[in-house]
Parts: structure tokens; C-alpha cells; sequence
């Protein structure tokens, strides 16, 4: 990942440090296994494929090679079962929901749900359509909602930024009250 | 490619009696038929060797609640000999059934359950004559004038039945009553004077 303030810069160079050498010393590395947990979660989440309508598009922008969704090791899966976040990219209709909603059962746990455009968020243009689901979150458990119509690839990025913020945030092993 | 006065001799060269009205205007020529003919009208445009209509691009209805037979079927066809549209026009109703264009045209089959799906207009003789867009066991035809703009059903998933369930609509914000004063919406007449601009006026 492009880390280009140089503080940051001597910091990541400190932690690297600092990783061989107790790895030279010890031979192994002790950390929190919430953290642990966090990075492995944020590190390569797997987003399934859901482009439905323009967000689609917009989708397929943020992994194209001019924002590169692959530098956060994000990659697009057609299948379900590999995937560990479901970005509802466009208009959900009335009969698609039964197949997204069967999509995002077949997900393994822990997983979550980017809804990305007006449209998924609260059925936008659509809202009073005959056809249209007034929001996909009467069908999916949604975890961040994207704003736009479509929002740009930098708005899904800094969303799908969001639902690191919040895995890394939440999902503690042991809570403490 | 055919100018409209010649496009027009020749399509009613072409159909002679079963031509009932035929507009050449702003360039495009509209041909209203009698309903049973429709399919012999479109077999005799696309085999006319001057005029060869070789594409129907669209099938598509139209809805005119107050008229006896309310809904009008278009199929626009193109040449690519002559380089030339026409429109060709039929009324219908609900009831009596149009003969299918799938014989002439084999690609009329979708269009033509995209208009039964759309207006409840039967053509006889498509052999899969199945909705083609909206939801699996919907009922009603949304495109029809008397079809309300949010349906009757709505979805959502139903926690405890683990599946989709469907409902009565109910809408948690009402329809948006739009103002037209607003320069947003829908502003045509440019004298119009709006809330507000006199004090643009008292500065003067």
C-alpha cells in the first residue's frame, strides 16, 4: 500500500524492524489476537460481485487499474463461498431480491454488506417503482451505506475504508463492558 | 435511401386497401392497419423487393384509456435496402387477440411478451406467450394507465419464515407533492415570477 507521509513511512520502516528482530530473537511474534483478528479480516476482504446497475460500472472502476481495489487485497469473486463482503452495487428489484438474499446466506461468517448508490440504499430514483425494493436493507443486514448516485470510485473506496474502520473497531474475541 | 414521398407511394403501392390512415410527418411514416391484416402487412413490407424491411426493431404498446379499443401496438421496421423506417399501427383491447408477428419476424417473440407483459394484450399463434420482465407471479399490467405507480405487493425478507415475503404496499413517505414555482421543477413559462424576487426587483 502506497504509504507516502514520512512519518508514517518511519514508522512502518520501525514496526518492520522491530518484527525481524524479534523474529531473530525469539523466533516468534506476540500480538493481540483482536488485532490479529482485524488484519487478517481487513487485509484481503473479498468482495462478491454484485453489480446490478451504472454503480456497477462505477464498481468495476475502483478495481480497475486507476484506483486498484486490489492494493487493499481486495478482489471480486463470482462465487459466494469465497467471498467475505457483498458490495449491492445498483438498483435491487423485486425479483432479484430472492437471489441476493440466497447469495448472501451462501456467504461464510464473519461477513458483511456494502450498500453502494441511492438505489440500494433507500430505492433512490425508484422509490415508488411497482418493481423496486425501497432499499436493500429489507432484505440483507447492510453495514455501511454509500451515498451518490452513482457514487464515485472514490466514495465506494473511502466506504469500503468505513467497514475496515468498523471491523477493526468491533468484533472483539472477548467483550470488554 | 428512399425520400418520404417515394417511401410513402410505395408503401401504398405495397398494402393498397389495407392501408385505414397513413401520416407523413416530420420525416416519419406511420401506417394504421386493420388488427387481423397485421401479420400479412408486415410479410408483404419485408418482401417487397423496393422496400424490403428487413429488421423489426421494436414491437411496442401504447395505452389510450378513453378510447374504445384503448391500446394501440407500433411496430417500427427498418430497411436496410432503402434505408427507411416505417411505423406500423394497430388497435387492440384487452380482450380480442392480435395475430403474432412471430412467423414473419422471428425475433417479434420477446417483444411481443414484453407488450402482453406490459399492457394484457393476447397475440394468438406465439407459442410462448409468458411475462418476460416483471416478478415471477405478478399480477396486474404495470404500463396500463389504470396501474398504479407502486403496484399492490411489496418484498422484504421475513426473519422468522428464513425467505421473501410479500406484502401490501405500504409507503413510509407519501408521494412527493412536486412545486412547480420551484426553478428545480419544472420551470417552462419564463415570466414567471418567483417567491423572492421582488427583492431582486427593490435593489434596482
Amino acid at each position: 500500500m502506497g504509504i507516502t507521509n514520512p512519518v508514517q513511512l518511519a514508522k512502518a520502516n520501525a514496526l518492520a524492524a522491530k518484527l525481524g528482530e524479534e523474529v531473530q530473537d525469539k523466533g516468534f511474534i506476540l500480538a493481540k489476537l483482536d488485532d490479529l483478528l482485524a488484519w487478517a479480516r481487513t487485509g484481503s476482504m473479498w468482495p462478491m460481485t454484485f453489480g446490478l446497475a451504472c454503480c456497477g460500472v462505477e464498481m468495476i472502476h475502483a478495481y480497475m487499474s486507476r484506483y486498484d481495489l486490489d492494493r487493499f487485497g481486495m478482489m471480486p469473486r463470482a462465487s459466494p463461498r469465497q467471498s467475505d463482503v457483498m458490495i449491492v452495487a445498483g438498483t435491487l428489484t423485486n425479483k432479484m431480491a430472492p437471489a441476493l438474499r440466497k447469495v448472501y446466506d451462501q456467504m461464510a461468517e464473519p461477513r458483511w454488506v456494502v450498500s453502494m448508490g441511492s438505489c440500494a440504499n433507500g430505492g433512490g430514483y425508484y422509490h415508488y417503482s411497482y418493481s423496486v425494493v425501497r432499499g436493500c436493507d429489507r432484505i440483507v443486514p447492510v453495514d455501511i451505506y454509500i451515498p451518490g448516485c452513482p457514487p464515485s470510485a472514490e466514495a465506494l473506496i473511502y466506504g469500503l475504508m468505513q467497514l475496515h474502520r468498523k471491523i477493526r473497531r468491533g468484533n472483539k474475541v472477548i467483550d470488554r463492558v | 435511401m428512399l425520400s418520404l414521398e417515394r417511401l410513402q407511394s410505395e408503401v401504398t403501392r405495397a398494402l393498397g386497401s389495407d392501408v385505414m390512415h397513413l401520416s407523413a410527418d416530420r420525416g416519419e411514416l406511420s401506417v394504421l392497419v386493420p388488427r387481423p391484416r397485421v401479420a400479412d402487412v408486415l410479410r408483404t413490407l419485408r418482401d417487397d423487393p423496393v422496400l424490403a424491411m428487413s429488421q423489426l426493431v421494436d414491437i411496442c404498446g401504447v395505452d389510450y384509456p378513453e378510447r374504445p379499443e384503448r391500446f394501440e401496438i407500433v411496430y417500427n421496421l427498418l430497411s436496410l435496402r432503402a434505408n427507411a423506417r416505417v411505423r406500423i399501427k394497430i388497435h387492440a383491447d384487452e380482450i380480442a387477440p392480435v395475430p403474432t408477428a412471430t412467423g414473419v419476424y422471428s425475433g417479434a417473440g420477446w417483444y411481443e411478451r414484453e407488450v402482453w407483459d406490459m399492457f394484457g394484450v393476447t397475440f394468438a399463434g406465439n407459442a410462448d406467450l409468458r411475462r418476460i420482465l416483471t416478478d415471477y407471479g405478478f399480477e396486474g399490467h404495470p404500463l396500463r394507465k389504470d396501474f398504479p405507480l407502486t403496484g399492490y405487493t411489496e418484498v422484504r425478507y421475513d426473519p422468522d419464515q428464513k425467505r421473501i415475503v410479500y406484502e401490501p404496499v405500504k409507503l413510509p413517505q407519501d408521494f412527493r407533492s412536486f412545486d412547480f414555482l420551484s426553478p428545480w421543477e419544472g420551470m417552462t413559462d419564463v415570466n414567471m415570477r418567483l417567491p423572492g424576487d421582488e427583492k431582486a426587483e427593490e435593489k434596482k
